[in-house]
């Protein structure tokens, strides 16, 4: 079961106030559209002030996320969320930051960022909406698609094995691990907010169907269901629950207690007109 | 090195010996006794592509006068070792003048060093050190060739204690001990004469280290990290003094992630930077637009090497001029700067973070294996006022316009955590609302005001630095203006008079117009560049109205020019 968030603080904000008002470009019925209203709940509940959230992106339909917020963003390019989020939060550590993004972003192209946000465990929320598909260049297997999905570019499928971001972040080191249902904007909502709340590297799988090239995935809210387990400290067991379960089981799946990466700066020893010294000879 | 007057300039030493034995320590001990005696000079290292055990050599010269570079022979070559040092020799020119020492006990002396006519002495370095315990056969070197130098032994002794004084009062002792008996066996050589050094206290400073100085004077107080030869000794250096003045280090995973990190930290509001060298800077260029585009302030220092691909890793090569300037989709307005000596890496470094945080753009600062890796002695390098200032939005009122087209084409920047201020830093073409944007209209403005705040900047005298006044220009560029400089200083009056050299710091944009006024009255240009497509030439002929008679001295790297190769051609050139 989702587990309630642990602090809640009185909300000073309406969900709409951090509504950019942009139209977005997602299609009628794209499961980004939950997402976004998930998060916009869950950092009103949060009493975020939108200036002091940055949301962080990289290339794709769900990447186009911060332009529809009234809070900091950067759309960036494709696979790079996770870096630019790592040096916005190592700069300026007060600020809350979210990267957003794509299965195909975060897991094929920004594969290699996933592995090392989740081991430098920065005080960062990483919301991933799979679709299992790329869907801005109309159709194309993701690292998470099945490997019998049949596409232009795959005829007969791509005859791989789906990509398992969860036990990956898990191996990784990340800090919470959670699997989210757009459909349930509520369930969302939750997750996300405790996936802010919680400190160090926090990543969040939503599946976030595509109506468009996978029509297929209106069963989804047929089949997703909550976990049936309770929350884990322990990595190795929620590891073994996120590899044999059924890929809809939705929950926060595992906390740790692990230190965030340098927190905040030390404060100044030197002055760089100090730095001269070391050269005299 | 002689000088005008035949008096000894320079004394130029080359120290050989495999990996491990300590010839890179002996050498920079020897410039730093140098220093001690009011002497100039610099250290270049030159090793082998093993990590440990291969062959290094240190190219030291001392100078009674500031040197950036090296001379073209060798007055002396000693070697603890012969061991692989025909992988070496090439870049080692001895001749008929120079004294080769070399140990009785090691292996025989190569062919190519006997039929140099070299003078041969033998010192029995090994075995000189055993008599000391914990002595080192290097240290026999240094005391030997010290004395050669004309170097007094409390130099020695102080530059000993300042290197090893971590180490323990045994180490150094034992060190001081060996090098006496080795400076005990050698007489004096024509060396240049010491002096009592003045009231400027000296430095020693390496090219990449003065780059990172540059950067932290400049205001730099975030840098993203991933290690490449020859660049990594910038970020090593930042790590440690970055944390004490209040910045921070990360190292990346890649150097697709070290650009996105520094302009993730510069959005913020700390100016960033990344150091790298070619096949980094390979990586980085996608990233690069995209500061260009979400006008984001980065600086990226890359230290460059020969190439292409992996290429020479260890080597110098000015051959990333054509990926720095055009390496980037679209048209991407952006700046690059490149330092023309080891000292002017502080100063380059510290304008470029100027520049990029003045103009919201990337800068990229064209170092390379040479001016990175080589170690000067210097006057210290003085503060220049240069400090980052971004023009901000503090005070953000509705319908604020992120990318706002200003008469300079630079737009306030709002902070995140400034209220109202709220945007969308974008890739994607965008409106001056931030908002993402197709149409032709945007797009144009958009281009137009991003070329504009690059073009009608202000870039002062900083764009080049010029000397001398004749009709005959040099233009040049990067490290090979110290070979250049050199090179002219040697000429003989009635040449050198004639020339005026044009040291571009600024490389993009294009400075057509203070071109053409530095270029008033004169008849010939000669280009001079360490690549093997004249890659500045083609620029040069592309971007300015130059004479029409040009000429184009290039050729590609792993052996950097040296000053006497330069001479001779500007003299050739001149009678012609």
């Amino acid at each position: 079961m989702v587990q309630r968030m642990s602090a809640v603080v009185p909300c000073k904000f309406k969900a709409s106030d951090y509504k950019s008002g942009t139209k977005p470009v997602w299609c009628p019925g794209c499961g980004d559209f939950h997402v976004f209203l998930g998060l916009i709940k869950a950092v009103a509940a949060l009493g975020l002030r939108p200036e002091d959230i940055a949301v962080i992106s990289g290339i794709g339909c769900s990447s186009r996320l911060p332009a529809y917020l009234n809070c900091y963003g950067f759309h960036g390019v494709h696979g790079r969320a996770l870096p630019l989020a790592t040096g916005l939060k190592v700069a300026r550590p007060e600020l809350t930051v979210i990267a957003a993004g794509g299965d195909g972003d975060g897991f094929s192209i920004g594969g290699n960022h996933l592995i090392h946000a989740c081991r430098r465990n920065l005080d960062i929320t990483y919301v991933v909406m799979d679709n299992e598909v790329y869907g801005m260049t109309k159709g194309q297997p993701s690292p998470t698609t099945d490997p019998d999905w049949d596409s232009k570019l795959a005829p007969g499928g791509p005859g791989i094995t789906p990509f398992h971001p969860l036990v990956v972040a898990l191996a990784s080191g990340a800090n919470f691990v959670a699997r989210a249902f757009s459909g349930d904007t509520k369930g969302t909502t939750k997750i996300v907010a405790d996936a802010i709340t919680h400190p160090g590297f926090s990543f969040v799988q939503i599946l976030s169907p595509c109506v468009t090239f996978r029509p297929d995935q209106r069963e989804w809210k047929n089949k997703v269901h909550p976990a049936s387990v309770t929350t884990t400290t322990d990595p190795a067991q929620a590891a073994r629950r996120v590899m044999t379960d059924d890929g809809f089981n939705i929950g926060v799946l595992y906390k740790g207690s692990r230190e965030p990466y340098r927190q905040s700066v030390e404060d100044n020893v030197r002055h760089e007109r100090d730095l001269d010294e070391e050269f005299l000879v | 090195m002689t000088d005008k007057a035949g008096r000894k300039e320079s004394f130029s030493v080359a120290l050989f010996g495999k990996g491990g034995a300590g010839v890179i320590t002996a050498g920079e001990m020897l410039l730093a006794a140098a220093a001690q005696c009011g002497l100039y000079g610099l250290i270049v290292r030159a090793v082998g592509p093993q990590i440990r055990g291969g062959e290094s050599a240190a190219l030291v010269r001392i100078s009674r006068s500031p040197v950036d570079c090296l001379d073209d022979r060798f007055d002396l070559l000693l070697a603890i070792g012969w061991k692989h040092a025909e992988r070496l020799l090439p870049e080692i020119n001895i001749d008929a003048d120079s004294v080769v020492v070399t140990d009785p006990e090691q292996d025989s002396v190569p062919e190519s060093v006997l039929a140099s006519g070299a003078e041969l002495r033998e010192l029995n370095m090994k075995e000189i050190a055993e008599m000391v315990s914990g002595g080192r056969a290097n240290m026999v070197a240094l005391g030997y060739v010290s004395r050669l130098a004309g170097i007094p032994q409390d130099a020695i002794n102080q530059a000993i204690e300042k290197k090893l004084g971590r180490k323990g009062r045994d180490a150094v002792d034992a060190s001081i001990e060996a090098s006496m008996l080795g400076f005990s066996r050698a007489d004096d050589l024509a060396s240049p004469e010491t002096s009592d050094s003045g009231p400027n206290k000296r430095w020693m400073i390496s090219g990449n280290h003065a780059t990172g100085l540059g950067a932290l004077r400049g205001g730099i107080r975030f840098t993203a990290a991933y290690p490449i030869t020859p660049a990594t000794e910038v970020l090593e250096w930042l790590a440690p003094r970055l944390n004490d003045i209040g910045g921070t280090l990360t190292q990346a995973e890649d150097e697709l992630a070290s650009i996105n990190m520094a302009i993730g930290a510069s959005f913020g509001g700390v100016p960033s930077l990344t150091a790298t060298s070619g096949p980094g800077l390979s990586l980085m260029i996608e990233g690069i637009g995209l500061a260009v585009c979400s006008e984001v302030p980065v600086v990226i220092v890359n230290v460059m090497r020969a190439g292409p691909s992996t290429g020479i890793p260890t080597k110098p090569e000015q051959s990333d001029f054509n990926a720095a300037i055009y390496g980037m989709h679209g048209d991407a307005p952006h700046i690059v700067v490149a330092p023309n000596s080891v000292s002017d890496c502080v100063y380059t470094t510290q304008w470029a973070v100027h520049l990029a945080e003045a103009m919201q753009t990337p800068v990229i600062v064209l170092s390379d294996q040479f001016i990175g890796q080589a170690i000067v002695v210097a006057d210290p390098i003085p503060e220049i006022t240069f400090f980052a200032k971004r023009k901000l939005a503090e005070n953000v009122s509705e319908n604020f316009e992120r990318y706002a087209i200003t008469a300079d084409g630079i737009s306030p920047m709002p902070l995140p955590g400034t209220a109202g201020g709220q945007y969308t830093a974008d890739g994607l073409e965008h409106s001056t609302r931030a908002t993402p944007s197709g149409t032709a209209a945007d797009h144009n403005a958009q281009l137009d005001k991003r070329a504009r705040k690059i073009e009608g900047f202000d870039y002062g005298q900083h764009w080049a630095d010029i000397d001398g006044d004749g009709e005959l220009a040099i233009v040049t560029w990067g490290s090979t203006t110290t070979m250049v400089r050199e090179a002219i200083k040697r000429l003989p009056e009635e040449i050198s008079e004639k020339l005026k050299l044009v040291a571009l710091r600024l490389l993009l944009p294009a400075r057509p117009e203070d071109m053409a006024a530095a270029l008033d009255g004169v008849r010939r240009i000669m280009v001079i560049e360490q690549n093997h497509t004249g890659q500045l030439y083609r620029f040069l002929r592309a971007w300015y109205d130059l004479p029409s008679d040009v000429e184009a001295m290039y050729r590609p790297g792993a052996s950097v020019f040296r000053p006497g190769e330069i001479a001779t051609r500007i003299e050739e050139w001149c009678s012609e």
